[in-house]
C-alpha cells in the first residue's frame, strides 16, 4: 500500500490507542482519584494554590464557576494588551521587532486568550521572544480553562441531585499541570532532539551554496510549538506555522504533531465514561464523532492526492498530487489529514496552506468548523457536542412521545432555548460577518482590494473561512486574506469573543440546572442514550444544523469554485 | 466578580513562572544535549555552515534546482503564496515556470515534469523535492558537469531518504545535500 496512506493509518490509530488509558487518566485527576505523577503534583499544586490565595477545597455552583473562568480570563486580556503594545523596549528581543498596532494587540489578545490563536501577524517579525512566552501562556491555561470547564459539565452530569459542582480553580490548575504540562514535555522532547530549534539566540546569518545571504529566524520554539498543538490552540512561531522546516523538520515531528491535535479531545470522551461510569455512552460519542471525521477525513485525502485539474491540463505530471503550498517530506495524503484534524477540533495549526488546497478539501475543512464538534477543541469540543445531544433528546423526545430525559434528568424549556440560542449562535456569526464582509468588498472594491488574495469564488472562500475560523475558535485561515487591518482585527476579535465564552455560558447552565433537578432512575420509558439509534440521532441534528445553515454559503464559495474547474 | 479578581491576578502569576519561565527553561535544558544545543541542524562543507533543514534558492542550471518558493527562501519571512486552485494570475505563473523548465532541460518530455517542481511550497523553505524531481534534472546536471549521467543517478540513489522505517510517509531528497555531494564529486 501507499506509504503516505500508511502513515495517515498508523497516526490514527497510535492516537485512538493512547487516548484511551489518557482518558482514564484524566477521568481520574477529575475524581481526585490517586495517579502514579501524584508525587511530583501534589506538592506543585499545593503551591500553585498558595501563592495564589486560593482554598482549593471550596466548592462551587455554575454561577459561581463562570465568574471565576470569565474574571480570570479578563485578567489575562489585560496582561496581554500590557505585554503585546509594549514589546519593543521590554526584554528578550534579540531581533528588535516593534509592538503592535492597539486594533493588532487586541485581536492577539483576544485569539490567543480564547484559545483561537488567529494570527494576524507573522511570528518571525512581529513579536520578540518575551511576546512568544506570553502567547505560550495563554496557549496553556486558555487549553486549561477549556477542560476545566468541560470537568465542571462531567461532574453536573453524574447521577445525582446537587448544586455544588468542585472548585473551579482546582480543576483548572490540575488540566493545566497534570494533563497538559506533562505531556507537552514529552511532545517538547521529542521536537527538540529531531531538529526543531530550541535557543534563546536571534537571528542567525548564513550564506548559501549560490553565495546568497539569508537570515534565519531562529527561538524557543520546541516548547511553544508542544502546547500549540496539544491544546487545540494552533498559533504557530513562524507566520507559516507548522510547514516551516524549524517548526516540523521530518516525518516523525509531523506523526508527533498531527497525534497531538487529537490526543486530548478524544481522551476527553472517555475521561467522561469514566467519570460518569458510563463507558457505553463514551463509544457511542467516539462512534458519532469518529463516523462524521472520517466522512470530511477520506475525501479530503483523495481530493489532495489527485491533484489540481487545472494543473493537469497544463500536461505535467502530479505524483505527489496537489503540491502548491504543501511540503515534500509530509506529503498530500498527511496534509489532507492534518488539515482535517485541524479544523474538526478547534485547532488551527497548519502544515500546508489551506488556501491553496483544491476547492472540495476547502470546503471539508470549512465544514469541519462549521459543525466544530467531531473531537472538537480541548474540553470545548465536548460542551459543543452537548448542546447537540440536548437538541437530540428532545428531537427524539417529540418523535417517540416520551418525555425528553437525559442520564436521569428532565429537559425543560429553559434548558431547550439556551441550547437553541447556542446552536444558532455559530451559524448567525459565520454568515453575518462574512455577508457583512461580502457586502463591504462588493461595494468598494478598489478601496478593499488588498483584502483578497484570490479572485471570484475563491475570494469569497476566503471572507467566509476566517469568520468560520474565528467563530470556530480555529486560528486557522485562507491566509492569502490580507486580514491585519482595523476591520478583520475588531470584528474577528468580537466574533471570537461571543463565540467563546457563550457557548461556555450555556452548557454550563444547561448542566448546572440540570444538576439541581431531581434524579429520576431508568425506567422502561427512558430513551437510551448510549444506543446506536440514538448516535444516529445525534448524527442528524448535526447535519442538518450544519447542512441547512451553511449549505447556501458553501455553495457560494468552493462548490462554485469546483464546478468552475471543469468548464 | 471583586473577590475572583485578586486571586485570579496571583494565579496568573504562578502560570506565568511556571509555564513561560520553569517550562520554557527545562525544555532548554534538555535541548543543550540535542544536536548543534538546539539551535538547528547543521552541516558544515568547505569551510562554509548551512542549516541543514532550510532550504536553499538553486536557481543555477549546475545544481539541482530547490522548489519555487513564494518568499524567495528568505528564512526570517516564510511563507507560501496562498494562491487559489483556479485563480487565472497563479495558473500562469505556474505556466511560466513550466516553460523556462522546458528550456532549461530540452531533454525532459512536458509529461515528464512533475508538479513539485513548478510550485511553491507552504513555507517557501521547502528543503526537500522527490526522488522523480530529481531525477528528471539528472541529464541537465550531467552535461553541464561534464559527469557520466549514471554518476548523477548513483549520487541520487545514495541521497535518498526512505520514508519512515521504510513504512510512513514520503520518500525524498534533501537538495542541499545532493547538491553538496554534487560539489564534492571532481
Amino acid at each position: 500500500m501507499n506509504t503516505e496512506i500508511l502513515g495517515v493509518i498508523l497516526m490514527y490509530g497510535l492516537v485512538v490507542l493512547l487516548a484511551i488509558p489518557l482518558g482514564r487518566y484524566i477521568g481520574k485527576v477529575f475524581n481526585y482519584e490517586n495517579t502514579l505523577l501524584d508525587r511530583i503534583f501534589n506538592p506543585l499544586d499545593k503551591l500553585f494554590f498558595k501563592l495564589g490565595g486560593i482554598d482549593p477545597t471550596l466548592e462551587m455552583n455554575w454561577k459561581q464557576h463562570l465568574m471565576a473562568l470569565l474574571s480570570i480570563n479578563l485578567v489575562w486580556f489585560i496582561i496581554s494588551m500590557l505585554v503585546l503594545t509594549n514589546m519593543a523596549w521590554l526584554p528578550l528581543n534579540p531581533d528588535s521587532n516593534p509592538s503592535m498596532s492597539p486594533d493588532l494587540a487586541f485581536n492577539t489578545s483576544v485569539s490567543f486568550v480564547t484559545n483561537t490563536n488567529l494570527q494576524h501577524y507573522s511570528g518571525e517579525s512581529g513579536l520578540s521572544y518575551l511576546g512568544q512566552l506570553i502567547l505560550m501562556l495563554w496557549q496553556f491555561i486558555s487549553a486549561g480553562t477549556g477542560i476545566a470547564i468541560c470537568a465542571v459539565v462531567f461532574i453536573a452530569m453524574k447521577e445525582r441531585t446537587t448544586q455544588t459542582l468542585g472548585n473551579y480553580y482546582s480543576l483548572f490548575v490540575r488540566s493545566c499541570t497534570r494533563i497538559l504540562f506533562p505531556i507537552a514535555v514529552v511532545v517538547a522532547l521529542v521536537l527538540a532532539f529531531n531538529g526543531v530549534p530550541m535557543t534563546m539566540e536571534g537571528k542567525d546569518t548564513m550564506i548559501t551554496v549560490q553565495n546568497d545571504t539569508v537570515q534565519v529566524s531562529r527561538g524557543p520554539v520546541a516548547a511553544f510549538v508542544a502546547i500549540k498543538q496539544l491544546g487545540t490552540n494552533g498559533g504557530g512561531f513562524y507566520g507559516p506555522n507548522s510547514t516551516h522546516p524549524f517548526e516540523n523538520s521530518n516525518y516523525l515531528t509531523n506523526m508527533a504533531e498531527t497525534m497531538s491535535i487529537f490526543l486530548i479531545p478524544i481522551a476527553m470522551v472517555f475521561a467522561m465514561g469514566f467519570v460518569l461510569r458510563r463507558r457505553k455512552l463514551a463509544w457511542t460519542i467516539f462512534g458519532v464523532m469518529t463516523i462524521g471525521f472520517l466522512l470530511l477525513c477520506i475525501p479530503s485525502i483523495v481530493s489532495e492526492m489527485n491533484g489540481n485539474h487545472a494543473i493537469a491540463e497544463m500536461g505535467i505530471s502530479q505524483p505527489m498530487g496537489s503540491m502548491e503550498g504543501k511540503e515534500v517530506r509530509f506529503g498530500s495524503a498527511a496534509s489532507a489529514y492534518w488539515a482535517v484534524n485541524t479544523t474538526c477540533t478547534s485547532n488551527g495549526s497548519v502544515n500546508a496552506m489551506h488556501d491553496s488546497m483544491t476547492p472540495l478539501t476547502g470546503m471539508f475543512t470549512l465544514l469541519g468548523m462549521m459543525i466544530n464538534s467531531f473531537y472538537g477543541g480541548v474540553g470545548v469540543g465536548f460542551l459543543n457536542f452537548y448542546i447537540f445531544i440536548i437538541l437530540a433528546v428532545f428531537i427524539s423526545g417529540l418523535m417517540v412521545g416520551r418525555t425528553p430525559e437525559f442520564l436521569g434528568k428532565k429537559i425543560e424549556a429553559k434548558e431547550m432555548k439556551i441550547a437553541m440560542i447556542i446552536a444558532l449562535l455559530h451559524p448567525l456569526l459565520i454568515l453575518a460577518g462574512t455577508a457583512l464582509s461580502s457586502y463591504l468588498y462588493a461595494g468598494n472594491p478598489t478601496l478593499y482590494a488588498s483584502w483578497l488574495n484570490n479572485p471570484g469564488y475563491h475570494g469569497f472562500s476566503e471572507m467566509l473561512y476566517e469568520f468560520s475560523s474565528s467563530s470556530a475558535n480555529n486560528g486557522s485561515g485562507f491566509e492569502g486574506l490580507g486580514d491585519n487591518t482595523p476591520f478583520w482585527n475588531i470584528s474577528c476579535g468580537l466574533v471570537m469573543l461571543l463565540a467563546r465564552y457563550l457557548p461556555i455560558i450555556g452548557p454550563v447552565a444547561i448542566a448546572g440546572i440540570l444538576a439541581s433537578k431531581k434524579y429520576i432512575p431508568e425506567s422502561a420509558g427512558t430513551l437510551k442514550t448510549d444506543t446506536a439509534t440514538f448516535g444516529l440521532m445525534v448524527f442528524g441534528v448535526i447535519s442538518l444544523v450544519a447542512a441547512l445553515a451553511f449549505f447556501p454559503a458553501l455553495t457560494l464559495g468552493p462548490i462554485a469554485e469546483y464546478f468552475s474547474l471543469f468548464k | 466578580m471583586k473577590s475572583n479578581i485578586l486571586p485570579a491576578i496571583r494565579l496568573t502569576l504562578v502560570c506565568l513562572l511556571f509555564f513561560s519561565g520553569i517550562y520554557t527553561f527545562l525544555i532548554w535544558g534538555f535541548a543543550q544535549l540535542a544536536p548543534n544545543q538546539g539551535k538547528g541542524e547543521i552541516i558544515t562543507q568547505n569551510g562554509k555552515t548551512y542549516y541543514a533543514n532550510i532550504g536553499q534558492s538553486f536557481t543555477e542550471d549546475r545544481y539541482f534546482y530547490s522548489r519555487p518558493s513564494a518568499v524567495d527562501y528568505n528564512a526570517a519571512g516564510s511563507g507560501g503564496s496562498n494562491k487559489g486552485p483556479t485563480n487565472p494570475d497563479y495558473l500562469a505563473t505556474v505556466q511560466a515556470r513550466i516553460d523556462t523548465f522546458l528550456v532549461h532541460n530540452p531533454e525532459v518530455a512536458k509529461s515528464e515534469i512533475p508538479s513539485e517542481l513548478v510550485t511553491a511550497s507552504g513555507s517557501g523553505l521547502d528543503p526537500n523535492i522527490s526522488v522523480h524531481a530529481a531525477k528528471v534534472q539528472s541529464k541537465r546536471i550531467a552535461k553541464i558537469r561534464n559527469i557520466n549521467e549514471t554518476t548523477v543517478n548513483q549520487l541520487i540513489e545514495q541521497q535518498t531518504e526512505k520514508p519512515l522505517l521504510g513504512l510512513f510517509g514520503t520518500e525524498k531528497i534533501n537538495v542541499l545535500k545532493l547538491n553538496l555531494s554534487l560539489d564534492n564529486l571532481k
